[in-house]
């Protein structure tokens, strides 16, 4: 193992201890997740010897873990055994015309703008495979393969380019990173491959939802992002459906790896279902994403728009190996009702000249819940790193909480950080400065609250930006008055 | 266009306004002037109905329709504009999508569709060249990190984009140079019509130099005591307000 590995390993499998102490007593029922289980998974895809020795390693792994407990949320336990891990997430019900499907459902399509047979496709009603969206799918995989560029699904890949993704496979998240991350690794359903050869600039946004309509990835998804050498990718994670599963555990990984001068760009707009008003049901959203800027003067940027699920536990974070190279990240996390969410980033810096830079901008509504937990570590080997953190709370009505829990390790002394934080109400002076001008409630709260994230909203491609407003309007509606 | 009738207004128990009287025909400008706390900022705030206001008794009558039971957002579309005397910080919010929200929200409520993007950038140069405010205010977040003269001509500037038929200015003229309060006067002069009306609030006669008032009235313990031409005005800059008070025996 060279220097540098020792390094990485440190800062990928150390960083619990940094203020994220674990102290839960926790049983966990071995009962729904057993060695039979992660063979019958692995068998049902077919997959290779090594890859079927990577999930059973990650199970043992899981097994010895404890589920952590330091973030600023509750919930119930999770029971484990009552997850279903392979067949049953997506089994849902095939509705026979769109007037069977939930009312408040289509009304959020709708709002949403969603195209009517994407609707059904989203709703769960059965329809012919859209001649339409066939032909788009068949147009850009030939554009994409032109270029070589692989987007396909991880198990799809892991039969075509079985090396590819042995090679990368766990290199920046491994098994052992954290609880929820080897759980993923024993069990991860489905999720995206990505390969962008060197020199190559991706010609168009990857998008999931070129994805979506072809299969169901379940709630263990895997994605896996390699950008060789010059290169360059925006991937966007879209979560347009507001799935109604109940209380369901969804924990994913998300690996990043950027070669020198390579760029990779990550957008996601997550809004599952957030529980009902009341704080029943709702997804618990346990995601680990995370980076590497393998190569000099890489660059990977974070941008997420958070405004779903009832618990959301995520740090989409930078590994900064290489000299030069660059860590973004740009969050919006809104939270209503009894929403809870603990997210931030971690940026780890470990080349010389590396720089990073966090915007994170809270909102909270309701009974809900909003921290920021953000760690900057600036290794010995880092030097003249920079880090600018800002992180901005906005608080709507009196009985929801903003957070922040900055973290900062930094080991050497050529360091340059910097960081800045607000706490800041929707005030009556500024709903009533609106109110004046013609604007009513509900639109002067969006006016106020899209200006209050402009920062990271023009960080995202612009139909996604816009989708990101109008997700923002309906989360938040009825929050004020 | 607007009779306020034996208007009672209280903030936290204590009132304010007492018996207040006023009518406003379309094509005056009324100064309203008087010594600080005797309710002038409270009465623009009950006219667009601003919360925190208890109002016991009287009533407001706004183009015929009485408007006590109506939100401030719907006293808005009906043409009742209050330039602040504190405009409030919007960060990330441009004047220009400020007003764009402005514009075609009350274009909603009239059935209207929204305003196309060449009428609207049209109708921003035309009103900008009026308060000669530069474009680079524009874009800008709103009023944040604006100078108060600043942040008042663009509150001119606003009023001249949503062209009310009762425009209050209060207290525009505080805190602004000589050379900013003869432009947001000329501002004020140029959108001064027959079908309009403007309240004005001030400590000072020197506004009323450039807005000339067809009624000045005194206002003093939460009504109006004493009413007059402009001359009244420049009384009160050379005596000061104790004189009414003596003929009012307080």
């Amino acid at each position: 193992m060279t220097k540098d590995d020792q390094i990485l390993e440190e800062a990928t499998s150390g960083e619990y201890k940094y203020g994220f102490t674990s102290n839960i007593e926790q049983e966990i029922a071995a009962a729904g997740l057993s060695e039979e289980l992660v063979r019958f998974i692995s068998a049902k895809k077919n997959e290779p010897e090594w890859l079927l020795a990577y999930r059973l390693k990650a199970f043992e792994i899981w097994q010895k873990m404890e589920e952590p407990s330091w973030a600023h949320v509750n919930y119930p336990k999770i029971d484990f055994q009552a997850i279903s891990y392979y067949a049953a997430p997506k089994d849902r019900k095939k509705l026979n015309s769109l007037d069977e499907a939930d009312p408040e459902l289509l009304r959020t399509y709708e709002k949403l703008g969603i195209p009517i047979e994407e609707q059904k496709i989203l709703a769960g009603v059965a329809v012919d495979f859209v001649m339409d969206s066939e032909s788009v799918f068949t147009s850009f995989k030939k554009q994409l393969a032109e270029v070589g560029i692989i987007f396909m699904s991880i198990s799809e890949a892991v039969q075509e380019y079985p090396e590819l993704v042995k090679q990368y496979l766990g290199t920046v998240v491994p098994p052992r990173d954290n609880f929820y991350a080897a759980l993923n690794s024993a069990v991860f359903s489905d999720g995206s491959f990505v390969y962008i050869p060197k020199g190559v600039r991706c010609p168009m946004e990857l998008s999931t939802y070129f994805r979506i309509n072809a299969e169901n990835t379940g709630q263990f998804e895997r994605t896996l992002i390699v950008a060789e050498e010059g290169s360059y990718v925006s991937y966007l994670e879209g979560c347009t459906a507001p799935q109604r599963d109940e209380n369901q555990l969804h924990a994913a990984i998300v690996e990043l790896i950027a070669m020198d001068n390579a760029e990779i760009k990550y957008s996601t707009v997550q809004n599952w279902y957030p529980g009902d008003k009341e704080g029943k049901g709702g997804i618990f959203n346990f995601v680990t994403k995370r980076g590497l800027c393998q190569g000099i003067r890489s660059k990977i940027s974070w941008t997420q728009v958070e405004t779903g699920s009832a618990v959301t536990w995520k740090y989409p974070s930078c590994i900064l190996k290489g000299d030069y190279s660059i860590g973004e990240f740009y969050s919006v996390a809104v939270t209503n009702n009894y929403q809870q969410a603990d997210t931030g980033t971690k940026m780890i810096h470990i080349g010389k000249n590396t720089r990073s830079r966090i915007v994170s901008k809270g909102i909270s509504a309701g009974h809900s819940e909003n921290s920021y937990r953000g760690l900057v570590q600036i290794n010995k080997t880092a030097e003249n790193a920079y880090n600018y953190s800002q992180c901005d709370s906005m608080l709507m009505g009196e009985t929801c909480g903003a957070h922040t829990f900055p973290y900062l390790e930094i080991k050497n002394k050529t360091a340059k950080v910097e960081h800045e934080a607000t706490t800041s109400k929707i005030g009556e002076d500024q709903l009533f400065y609106c109110n004046q001008r013609g604007l009513g409630d509900e639109e002067a709260v969006h006016l106020i609250v899209n200006g209050f994230c402009k920062e990271v909203f023009k960080e995202l491609p612009m139909e996604f930006a816009v989708e990101a407003q109008k997700l923002l309007e309906i989360s938040l509606e009825g929050s004020v008055g | 266009m607007l009779k306020i009738t034996n208007l009672h207004a209280s903030i936290d128990d204590k009132e304010i306004l007492k018996s207040f009287n006023i009518e406003v025909k379309p094509g005056e400008i009324h100064a309203i002037m008087g010594p600080n706390g005797t309710g002038k900022s409270t009465l623009a705030n009950v006219i667009t109905g601003r919360d925190s206001y208890d109002i016991s008794e009287g009533s407001i009558i706004f183009k015929g329709e009485e408007i006590l039971e109506l939100s401030p957002d719907e006293r808005a579309r009906l043409g009742i504009f209050l330039a602040f005397q504190y405009p409030v910080e919007i960060p990330g919010v441009s004047t220009t999508n400020f007003m764009k929200a402005a514009i075609n929200e009350r274009r909603k409520h009239q059935g209207l569709d929204p305003m196309k993007a060449a009428e609207f950038l049209k109708l921003m140069k035309e009103k900008m060249a009026l308060v000669e405010i530069d474009q680079k205010f524009m874009s800008r977040s709103l009023n944040e990190g604006f100078s108060g003269g600043e942040k008042k001509r663009n509150e001119i500037f606003q009023m001249a984009m949503l062209e009310p038929s009762l425009a209050i200015l209060d207290e525009t003229d505080s805190g602004l140079d000589i050379d900013a309060l003869k432009i947001v006067s000329k501002g004020v002069n140029q959108l001064r019509n027959k079908d309009n009306a403007f309240i004005v609030i001030t400590h000072y006669q020197r506004l009323l130099d450039y807005i000339v008032p067809d009624f000045v009235h005194v206002m003093y313990d939460g009504r109006i005591v004493k009413s007059g031409n402009k001359d009244l005005a420049k009384e009160l800059e050379a005596r000061g307000y104790d004189w009414i008070k003596e003929e009012l025996g307080v």
